[in-house]
């Protein structure tokens, strides 16, 4: 079922057939397609940031559209990119690390994309309507969001609120799939780490996000109808906004971390040909990270004068994280460690991550020194961390992903010259963006300046970080020529292209839309390279042939989806007049409605006949 | 290949070195170079914390140089299949165990400074100053002198201030990254940290969290002097006559328009307690106006004319009648004349 | 495996909600989904414990709550999950009847808990002229008890959903596990009253 087989059967069926999908596979195409379209999106911003900072007191852009900008990129990057981006990654290749047919919820899974991408599109449709985009930072501190005029903060309340119910459901669906849905003899400690980071990743963003959706209800609660959470004058208190806001986003940031923490493992082990060194080692410090990851959102408030027992004990819980972060580096270079590398594009991404994310680690550590993060605190020193772990350990993650599993994907294999000029460029442009700007924040550059002042030594750092920036968007470019490329002619993909290990590389490239003929059983970690080196070269099956269950497709998730949307701009416009209430009984009467329809009708699913199977297989 | 990858090369190896000309920053500004006692202790831990690091990158980089060169797979090699090593006690206790240390070795004198800097035990005794932090600029009261002052902050060398820090509307951070670290300026409760500078000094003061367009314009300064020229300066501006009338025709013309425009419903001249917009007692002494432009006549009058085109979205623009060029000239004019101390920011060493 | 899965006392295995794949994961993802609701939840408490001193000059929870009313709905709310447990009991035993019997008093104890929140609202709203709108306290309260109060609604909502759909189909292994997610649901709901009852009406006794 690749797209170019569908592609044939007309553009209308194709588009209906992926509005309606359940099949964790197509989702996943949807969630890469959603989360890179975003990613063009809040690189595109990043740009005109970048082009804005080139020079002293430039003025290409006007200071309040600089504070959308930077809102937007910030916001787009973390929940609309790269998150859905690591969703579809985690869905395409998850079940079938695992050996299932689908997740748990099928319909759940349709149901979050849609919540996320509506919730997307909803937050971007500020940029036309209701006197411009968000303009409060990403963050959104009370009370500048609740005093911030127009409807920007509106569209960011309830745009992150939809899609952040569609990751709440996703994270939700992969914990119940990984729990009952295990192949025979897939043990929790024969999971790949990528499955295992899926599982902890998902724990994390069960109990995360609801720390945000509160918050953003306390925010929407404040600017709509009149509460008084965050009013000094009545009471309230702007402080909680950063807790609640702090206590999901933290964790948020090893949702980014940890996925592709699993996706390098996988890659190393695979392209080095051996075992991954110290297995339950790399689980135990994936789930200790999560945990402390759960004690340390206060070092994000630091200078806040929460006092100094609060710092300290946060400082200490931080430096914490140093440790098992640090197991995992030096088990990535032990797997490599007398192994036999390939270095193709996926291998070139993960040996450009250690040195960079190394780096992003530890001036992580640095901020975690309470009183020089006084100095930290804010400033582009801050930028350049986080951007170290965001792009040198998330993108570059999702880069290495793309090109190490496109192949299971979409059954052709990206273009390997294209592929590695691509990383070049990044890699280049992203250290020279992103180094000076330690330095920046050392010399006094707050972070969210419209304008740096000439003569503060600024102007040469911030040259450099934008020509940085230009190399980025040229290799970001060479990706994309390369996807097309390859979508019109590269080279089909075998099933197992890089001598695999795991059970994806078990089925054809692509798989067939019910995954395993017969579910694999597993003997052992690693279960094709078990079968390999025993002889065998393909899985034992667990089961004898017979007919498989499979759900059926609908168009409900999409319509609950558009309800909720629809309400969303009823609830933003019901400020300015209460005709506007009509957008929010509408909509969600639609969205009840068609859970109401959900729950009423029986689907029981399909079956595809075992006669039907035997035949596929001649 | 090789081409264009030595071409990035050379071009990353020369944005290094401009780099490296260009320093530590310009000295009265960046963190790199501490005159006060904050920023000292900020930036003891930042070399600490620094050296322990590159320690941990060498060690990295070691081990990844010499897998990088021995274990990839070469020609001929494609059917050779490596040992699966499970992995190793031993080596991961050691790269447990370092860590630890190396955290602890960190994480002890962290805690000792974040005590330090927060002891606010001897403010009594110390000079107090209340700090309040406005879209987009900064009021000083000296509250026990009785008299206040806004956008320059004057403190005196190697005395410990304590600044008392609330804000009128949304937060703002108070940073003077040569001094201090920064804390932030909370419109729910007050905070407190001292400044204790080494030198004399004019010293750049960022807000540093955002808070609304011209936050990157919320610029102010602390004008670091000597003990003697403190006390200089605070008896002067408690002896500031706000009343007195200027000596040239157009300054009086400026001081009637100021009067007539109703500036002194928003700004306070001498003891008026206004503070909606900046006190401007001492207004000529300013070492930039609205923060960041030359104290020149020529800035002044633009500003008067059309504040929203230098700082956007403050709260001046429209609270106040248009003003002709020769209006705005005449009200400048007055207000350049508005100084009352030797001790300026020009005799503290100028920007 | 065939589409009829209705049960017979020879037919019925011993947990009827996890006897297939699909009750299973409804099982766990209720369970990952109450997890989230606790730190949902949570996050209100605190918010409300933050700022339930932050009266504004306006009514305090001193001069507000009165232990008697709320005794009594906390008293319904712990029946009405003691009889969804019977309901569970007889889902078990195979018995379609009590198990509505007993899941429509669980309804209607539901909806006389709602009824007594709706009428203590006016009360201070009218009486007391506290609002969402009257402090940072207020705001608080009315989030986190009108959080609650949504959560039972909404509970109330899907289980009349579940009787009145499944009452002439009777018992089986795909309604099963619906039933059962939803007790689980009621229960988790009830939890959350017992810690309002003591964070929000005792604490706020004694100021």
């Amino acid at each position: 079922m690749s797209i170019a087989a569908t592609q044939k059967r007309g553009f209308g069926a194709f588009l209906w057939d992926y509005i309606t999908t359940v099949d964790h596979k197509k989702i996943a195409h949807l969630y890469l397609f959603g989360g890179g379209f975003f990613f063009l999106l809040g690189g595109l911003e990043a740009m005109i940031i970048r082009i804005q900072l080139a020079t002293p007191e430039n003025d290409f852009i006007s200071a309040g559209l600089y504070n959308e900008m930077i809102t937007m990129h910030g916001t787009t990057m973390i929940f609309l990119a790269a998150m859905p981006l690591l969703l579809g990654l985690m869905n395409a290749v998850m079940p079938l690390q695992i050996g299932a047919r689908d997740v748990a919820f099928p319909f759940l899974n349709s149901l979050g994309f849609w919540l996320f991408m509506f919730g997307g599109i909803l937050l971007n449709f500020s940029w036309f309507m209701g006197g411009g985009a968000p303009d409060a930072g990403w963050t959104a501190y009370a009370p500048l969001s609740t005093q911030s005029p127009g409807h920007g903060v509106d569209f960011y309340v309830l745009g992150l609120q939809i899609s952040g119910a569609g990751t709440l459901m996703g994270g939700i669906n992969f914990l119940a799939t990984i729990v009952t849905m295990r192949a025979p003899g897939m043990t929790y400690m024969r999971m790949p780490l990528f499955s295992w980071a899926t599982f902890i990743t998902s724990v994390l963003i069960l109990f995360a996000f609801p720390a945000l959706t509160v918050g953003l209800f306390l925010l929407m609660f404040d600017r709509m109808f009149g509460s008084a959470f965050f009013d000094v004058a009545l009471g309230g208190n702007t402080i909680i906004w950063q807790h609640l806001f702090w206590i999901f986003a933290h964790p948020e940031v090893y949702i980014l971390i940890l996925p592709v923490f699993g996706v390098f493992s996988d890659i190393t082990a695979t392209l080095s040909k051996k075992r991954l060194f110290g297995y339950t080692a790399m689980v135990f410090a994936t789930i200790l990270i999560a945990f402390l990851g759960f004690m340390v959102w206060a070092h994000h408030m630091f200078t806040v004068g929460l006092g100094p027992v609060a710092n300290s004990i946060f400082a200490i819980a931080t430096m914490a994280i140093a440790v098992p972060t640090g197991i995992k580096i030096f088990n990535w270079l032990a797997t490599m460690w007398g192994g036999s590398i390939t270095i193709n594009s996926a291998m070139l991404w993960t040996l450009g991550f250690i040195p960079s994310f190394t780096i992003g680690g530890m001036t992580g550590i640095m901020l975690a020194s309470a009183v020089a993060d006084y100095q930290y605190h804010d400033t582009y020193f801050v930028v350049a961390h986080f951007h170290y772990v965001i792009v040198g350990g998330t993108v570059f993650g999702i880069m290495a992903a793309l090109h190490f599993w496109w192949p299971k994907m979409f059954g052709r294999i990206l273009h390997e010259g294209m592929g590695k000029l691509t990383f070049w460029l990044f890699f280049v442009g992203f250290h020279l963006t992103f180094f000076v700007q330690h330095f920046l924040g050392l010399m006094g550059m707050p972070r969210r300046y419209w304008v740096f002042l000439e003569d503060q030594g600024l102007d040469t750092g911030n040259m450099v970080s934008t020509i940085g920036a230009f190399l980025m968007a040229v290799g970001v470019v060479i990706f994309l020529i390369n996807v097309f490329y390859t979508w019109a002619k590269g080279n089909k993909a075998p099933a197992d292209p890089w001598d695999g290990r795991s059970l994806e590389w078990a089925i054809s490239s692509p798989p067939p839309y019910y995954n395993f003929k017969q579910t694999p059983l597993v003997r052992g970690l690693d279960p094709l390279w078990v079968e390999k080196m025993e002889g065998k070269g393909e899985i034992t099956p667990a089961e004898p042939l017979g007919d498989i269950h499979m759900p059926n497709s609908s168009i409900l998730p999409f319509l609950i989806s558009l309800g909720f949307t629809i309400a969303g701009f009823g609830f933003i416009f019901q400020v300015d007049h209460s005709a506007y209430l009509i957008l929010v009984f509408a909509g969600i009467g639609l969205a009840l409605l068609s859970m109401l329809i959900r729950s009423l009708k029986d689907d029981h699913g399909y079956h595809i006949k075992k006669e039907e199977l035997e035949r596929e297989a001649d | 290949m090789k081409g264009w990858m030595g071409k990035f090369k050379s071009l990353f190896l020369l944005s290094m070195l401009a780099l490296v000309l260009a320093g530590c920053g310009k000295e009265n500004l960046t963190a790199l170079v501490p005159k006060g006692y904050g920023a000292e202790s900020s930036m003891n831990l930042i070399i600490l914390s620094t050296v322990i690091m590159v320690f941990v990158f060498l060690i990295v980089i070691l081990v990844y140089t010499i897998v990088l060169i021995r274990f990839r797979r070469k020609k001929g090699q494609e059917g050779y299949i490596p040992k699966q090593v499970e992995g190793s006690k031993t080596l991961e206790t050691v790269w447990t165990i370092i860590p630890i240390i190396l955290v602890v070795t960190l994480a002890v004198p962290t805690v000792a400074a974040t005590f330090d800097l927060a002891d606010e035990s001897a403010s009594a005794d110390g000079i107090n100053i209340e700090v309040t932090g406005h879209q987009y600029w900064w009021h000083f009261n000296y509250e026990e002198e009785e008299f206040a002052t806004s956008q320059d902050l004057y403190i005196p060398v190697g005395e410990r201030v304590y600044v008392h820090m609330l804000s009128s509307d949304v937060i703002h951070s108070f940073w003077v990254p040569s001094i201090a670290g920064k804390m932030d300026v909370n419109p729910e409760n007050v905070n407190t940290m001292y400044l204790e500078a080494h030198e004399e000094g004019v010293y750049w003061g960022k807000c540093a969290e955002l808070c609304g367009p011209s936050h990157s314009l919320m610029d102010f300064k602390v004008i670091a002097v000597s003990p003697e020229e403190y006390d200089q300066w605070v008896s002067d501006m408690q002896n500031a006559d706000p009343e007195e009338e200027p000596q040239d025709a157009v300054a009086q013309d400026g001081k009637a328009l100021f009067e007539e425009n109703n500036c002194m419903s928003c700004h306070a001249i001498g003891s008026a307690p206004s503070a909606v917009g900046p006190d401007l007692t001492n207004f000529a002494n300013r070492s930039r106006i609205a923060g960041y432009l030359e104290p020149t006549k020529e800035n002044l009058v633009d500003w008067l004319m059309d504040p929203e085109s230098l700082k956007p979205g403050n709260k001046m623009t429209g609270a106040y009648p248009a003003l002709s060029e020769e209006e705005a000239d005449s009200i400048a004019e007055y207000l350049l004349q508005l100084e009352h101390s030797e001790i300026t920011p020009e005799s503290a060493g100028g920007l | 495996m065939s589409h009829d899965h209705s049960l017979n006392p020879e037919t019925m295995p011993q947990e009827p909600e996890k006897a297939t794949l699909e009750g299973r994961n409804k099982f766990y993802g209720l369970w990952f989904f109450l997890g989230g609701e606790t730190v949902l939840f949570a996050s209100f408490f605190g918010t409300y414990i933050a700022l339930r001193n932050s009266t504004a000059g306006g009514p305090a929870s001193t001069d507000l709550f009165g232990l008697g009313l709320v005794f009594a709905m906390t008293m319904i709310l712990l029946t009405s999950s003691l009889t969804s447990v019977y309901a569970m009991y007889h889902m078990k035993n195979n018995d379609f009847k009590k198990m509505q019997l007993w899941l429509a008093i669980t309804a209607f104890l539901g909806l006389s808990f709602l009824a007594l929140e709706i009428y203590e609202f006016t009360h201070y709203i009218i009486d007391y002229g506290f609002t969402f709108r009257s402090s940072a306290f207020g705001s608080a309260f009315y989030t986190l008890v009108g959080f609650h109060g949504g959560h039972v609604t909404f509970g109330i909502a899907w289980l009349m959903a579940l009787m009145v759909r499944n009452a002439k189909r009777g018992l089986n292994l795909y309604n099963a596990p619906k039933f059962y997610t939803f007790s689980l649901y009621w229960h988790f709901i009830d939890v959350v009253w017992v810690f309002i009852f003591t964070v929000v009406y005792l604490m706020g006794r004694v100021g």
